[in-house]
């Protein structure tokens, strides 16, 4: 299994220049799309798609705060467990369900700037969310897991937020 | 037959000779083609000097009629005159919502789940078919001005065209017996096109709204690289449907004055119909437009419609392109002030309210400074250009995206989401699965595309079945299915039993597409009645895969048979390549194919170490780039 810092070159840590993680990726992707190996044989253009898509999974991990966090926990051997593990502590449960409030009655008076008043508010707890695990990587991982168990819940009413958007404004 | 000319190992034929490569836009209206003459991309033309082929088949007893002079048959002929074939395409008969006003006879193919076909005097033609038709044209078209056979194609589709109706392009292509290079998305194609013309750099809109269909792009632009951020669309939304407002709407003034007024012939909607265009694009100079005919029965049509009558009409369908246009804008997660510029593609964005909507929406002025007719045929020449390799280490590289999330059905008709829409390509994801009884030994596996929860408000890509799972406690087996999708945005699924290592690989072939079968017999049918012509034209085929093969693996060995083989390596190569070379001398097609597989299957090792050095080489440069700083 390739580590994906290693592919592009990059120190293990989860703050990341994302200017040298883009330019990596472009350097990568010039050389192994399937663009490249249109004229050569199937066996390279075989090759060819399943590297593109392993640099291309690799960004994607890389570029995202959430999946980066997990994969440095993951290369230390340490699951976070998003699917099963979903106890919190109570003042997280506590802004949970007012977050999923605070939603319904956007949907039901269909407040759009409600919604991205909202949006702003997850940016922002992601943001404290992200600073907290980068010290947790390095100092105490054991609990990073939970953290990262937050920034996925934080993702999931983010995407829940916009699709709801979505949804009013057609 | 001619003859063939295979070179001497080692010895590839001049290997920098200029490749012939077009771009193709299959378009709804009007199709084009182009190709890269002294570094310009440039349209070609027919004998007559048209640019733009109306994508217009008509069939007679024993040929077929495409372009102007079908299109002037239209209203004659309108049951064997097929328009507009594209928005057929992949698509069953169901799919066709606005079936009364179209005058053809639809027929339901039962061998092929439910693909619809359209009644001619020539017979039943699949959308497949007449598409190949304008493609055979195009090929022709740009094979008389270039002088030679074509090396291969770029062809484009709507962005928002899901798995079967890429899979039916790639299919009609291949029934024109074009070798496609690429499938391309029209806004990629157009952003290609209009980025390398002004240097653009920044984010870029591609507002695509063509004869039938609507996409809309958001693009990165950089040294080259055009990085598609997201994509949306409406793919039954095109010009069409502005003509269809205006028809239905002098139908209803006809109505209101006549007594008696009996539905029309399929001559009269077909007239009609163009009536209909044709005051559309007069009202984008002009304040009112006339429209008068003759109908059949003698009734006389005589209307007036002014622009404000018309922009009333279609204000609708305006608006239906805004709600995409908002889905990619978030998608994306950009706000209007990062956009640095509009490109607007597809004829219909030269109705002036189409520009206003555009405009408002995105508070800047659309460039328009290509011909939106064009613009998509010149993005993909010059794609093209590059794929067939006549611009080595040239910067350009286009990463796209996919267009729909894929999924797959669990319990209750629901979606399991597995790639979500806008990830770049290609992509492959895994999805583990269990089941649900004791002892079950065979899953079914019902592949879908699109964003809506339940499987019901997905289309329907492939169903099949996993057998040979050995018999466990419910919950207990492990299936992983893996979604590959690749550069074209086609879609290839295999599934695992993880404990027992089952694999059923698994080519998904859309529920609405055509099978191998019907492919092999379709071509066999366009090459001829005689027998040995087939056995000929399948040799041919088969010796110029194996000669494509042997050339690519030569120019490979040339580069890196010495740093990365062995002597006794290269050796094992090399008694391949002789041995297919021998057997291209012969007349045994299947000989042929046989001995390309093995000696494909003998580099793999060598595709493999040749892909690594490639990773270290593309990393390796940026040292050096660093050291030079």
């Amino acid at each position: 299994m390739q580590n994906y810092f290693a592919l592009f070159q990059l120190p293990q840590q989860f703050e990341l220049d994302m200017a040298v993680l883009d330019a990596q990726y472009r350097k990568l992707q010039a050389e192994v799309h399937p663009d490249k190996f249109v004229n050569a044989s199937p066996a390279e253009r075989m090759q060819s798609m399943q590297m593109a898509t392993l640099v291309n999974e690799a960004y994607q991990v890389l570029k995202q705060p959430t999946s980066r966090a997990r994969y440095l926990l993951q290369l230390q051997g340490i699951a976070t467990d998003e699917e099963n593990n979903t106890a919190m502590p109570g003042d997280f449960l506590m802004a949970q369900m007012e977050w999923r409030e605070a939603m319904d009655d956007a949907r039901f008076g269909k407040d759009i700037p409600a919604l991205d008043a909202l949006l702003k508010e997850m940016r922002t707890q992601a943001k404290a969310l992200q600073q907290q695990v980068a010290n947790e990587i390095v100092a105490a991982p054991t609990q990073a897991a939970l953290t990262v168990r937050k920034l996925r819940f934080i993702d999931k009413v983010s995407e829940d937020v916009n699709q709801l958007i979505a949804q009013l404004e057609d | 037959m001619a003859l063939l000319q295979i070179s001497e190992p080692g010895l590839s034929p001049a290997p920098h000779q200029h490749k012939l490569a077009v771009g193709i836009d299959l378009g709804t209206t009007n199709s084009l083609v182009a190709t890269v003459r002294s570094g310009m991309s440039t349209v070609l033309h027919d004998e007559h000097g048209h640019a733009l082929l109306p994508s217009v088949v008509r069939y007679l007893q024993d040929a077929v009629i495409v372009g102007h002079e079908a299109q002037a048959a239209q209203s004659l002929d309108p049951v064997n005159t097929i328009v507009s074939v594209k928005r057929f395409m992949g698509r069953a008969l169901h799919d066709i919502t606005d079936r009364a006003h179209i005058p053809y006879h639809f027929v339901e193919n039962d061998s092929s789940q439910g693909i619809l076909e359209i009644k001619t005097r020539a017979g039943l033609k699949s959308p497949v078919e007449i598409s190949a038709e304008i493609l055979k044209t195009l090929k022709a078209r740009a094979e008389k001005a270039l002088g030679g056979e074509l090396t291969g194609a770029v062809i484009t589709v709507p962005a928002y065209f899901d798995d079967a109706q890429r899979q039916a392009t790639k299919d009609a292509a291949r029934l024109a017996g074009l070798h496609v290079l690429r499938l391309l998305n029209e806004p990629t194609a157009a952003a290609v096109a209009y980025g390398l013309d002004n240097a653009a750099e920044g984010v870029y809109v591609i507002y695509d709204l063509g004869g039938g269909t609507f996409d809309i792009s958001i693009l990165r632009l950089s040294k080259g690289v055009f990085e598609v951020l997201a994509t949306n669309g409406d793919s039954a939304l095109g010009g069409d449907d502005f003509d269809h407002r205006i028809f239905c709407w002098v139908l209803d003034q006809v109505r209101s004055k006549t007594k008696d007024f009996k539905p029309l012939s399929e001559e009269d909607t077909r007239l009609l119909l163009t009536k209909a265009r044709q005051a559309k694009e007069w009202l984008t100079d002009n304040h009112e437009a006339n429209i008068v005919c003759k109908l059949s029965n003698g009734a006389l049509v005589d209307e007036t419609l002014s622009v404000a009558q018309f922009v009333a009409l279609t204000e609708h369908l305006v608006i239906k392109t805004l709600s995409p246009t908002r889905k990619a804008m978030r998608d994306a997660g950009l706000s209007i002030d990062e956009i640095k510029g509009v490109v607007l593609v597809g004829g219909a964005t030269r109705m002036p309210h189409i520009r206003h909507a555009v405009q408002a929406f995105f508070e800047q002025e659309p460039l328009t400074n290509l011909d939106p007719d064009k613009v998509v045929a010149l993005g993909a020449a010059i794609q093209a250009n590059v794929l067939a390799g006549n611009r080595s280490g040239d910067e350009l590289l286009l990463l796209d995206i996919t267009p729909l999330s894929l999924g797959l059905e669990t319990m209750g008709g629901l979606v399991e989401k597995v790639i979500p829409r806008n990830s770049t390509l290609p992509i492959a994801r895994a999805q583990d699965f269990t089941t649900y009884k004791d002892g079950q030994t065979a899953m079914a596996i019902h592949v879908v595309q699109g964003e809506r929860e339940l499987v019901s408000d997905c289309r329907s890509l492939a169903r099949f079945e996993l057998r040979g799972i050995p018999p466990m406690a419910a919950g207990a087996a492990r299936i992983r299915v893996t979604f590959q999708v690749d550069a074209d945005g086609l879609l290839s699924v295999s599934a695992r039993e993880q404990t027992n290592s089952v694999e059923a690989n698994i080519t998904v072939k859309p529920s609405y597409g055509l099978n191998e079968d019907q492919i092999t017999s379709m071509l066999k049918d366009s090459f001829g009645a005689a027998e040995s012509d087939k056995a000929a034209r399948m040799l041919r085929e088969a010796v110029v895969d194996a000669q494509r093969l042997i050339e690519a693996i030569q120019a490979a060995l040339a580069e890196d048979g010495d740093t990365l083989l062995s002597a006794d390596e290269r050796q094992q190569i090399q008694t391949h390549i002789d041995a297919l070379l021998a057997l291209c001398q012969g007349t045994d097609s299947h000989a042929v194919k046989q001995a390309s597989d093995a000696l494909n299957h003998a580099t793999e090792d060598f595709a493999a170490k040749r892909m690594d050095a490639s990773v270290q080489k593309a990393l390796a440069g940026k040292n050096l780039d660093s050291l030079e700083l």
